[in-house]
């Protein structure tokens, strides 16, 4: 479970519990939307390094039918899955940094890092 | 199959999630806790949650669900003894669990539910 591994990360980097339960709570949207939209997919753990600093950065892909408005479905309470439209927003406030890249047939694929 | 315990104590049912949540298992609470409400016509149901670690929007929208359908059936739902870490991630996330009445503790929580169901009691005759 993604969560786990998220969660274990987390701990041994040191993370604050806000910190680690904020990431957790991130992934856990990111990888419900990449199993119901996505069919499923990968979830990379990544400890990264910027000078002093130390993040984790969880990248999340799928080869669904990927989003063909991502600024429509960024907004809050968007939602084409019958939610309440918080995941991918939320996902996005409860973290640093939130990349994500779509294409049609092709799928989806979230990055998001959590700085220390 | 993994299942969350429904306790009924005096006129009110008591769960708590001692376990890591995981989406069956919160559609299995739904239904099992509605169910019971009706068999047992209950007043209050107190759900205790301080040993969740995390709270997503399914889970929130979930408990949301529960007060909701409880409220339907005539029973008040308290949620009780959300992590201080849990609380500012669901706010962040965008949840607010508007609808659900919560309490600190399940000694709180249960001193909620009895006045609000002895208040209702006298009102109703």
């Amino acid at each position: 479970m993604v969560r786990q591994a998220v969660r274990q990360r987390a701990v041994e980097l040191g993370f604050s519990l806000v910190d680690q339960t904020k990431i957790i709570t991130a992934a856990s949207e990111l990888a419900r939307n990449a199993i119901q939209h996505g069919g499923g997919g990968r979830a990379l753990i990544d400890v990264i390094t910027d000078g002093t600093r130390r993040g984790l950065r969880l990248t999340f892909e799928d080869h669904g039918a990927g989003i063909p408005d991502i600024g429509l479905a960024m907004r809050d309470g968007y939602s084409t899955g019958g939610g309440l439209g918080l995941g991918l927003s939320g996902a996005k406030r409860l973290s640093n940094e939130f990349a994500i890249t779509s294409a049609p047939a092709e799928g989806t694929r979230v990055v998001i890092t959590r700085w220390k | 199959m993994e299942k969350i315990p429904i306790l009924k104590m005096r006129s009110c049912l008591l769960v708590s999630i001692q376990v890591d949540m995981h989406d069956r298992l919160a559609m299995q609470l739904q239904d099992d806790l509605t169910e019971r409400i009706a068999q047992t016509g209950v007043r209050g149901v107190l759900i205790d949650i301080s040993a969740l670690d995390m709270v997503d929007s399914f889970m929130g929208r979930m408990l949301g669900n529960i007060a909701a359908m409880s409220r339907v059936l005539d029973a008040e739902t308290v949620l009780v003894g959300m992590q201080p870490a849990v609380a500012i991630t669901l706010v962040e996330l965008g949840m607010t669990l508007p609808g659900v009445r919560t309490a600190l503790n399940v000694e709180k929580g249960m001193d909620l539910l009895e006045a609000s169901i002895g208040a209702d009691e006298s009102v109703g005759g």
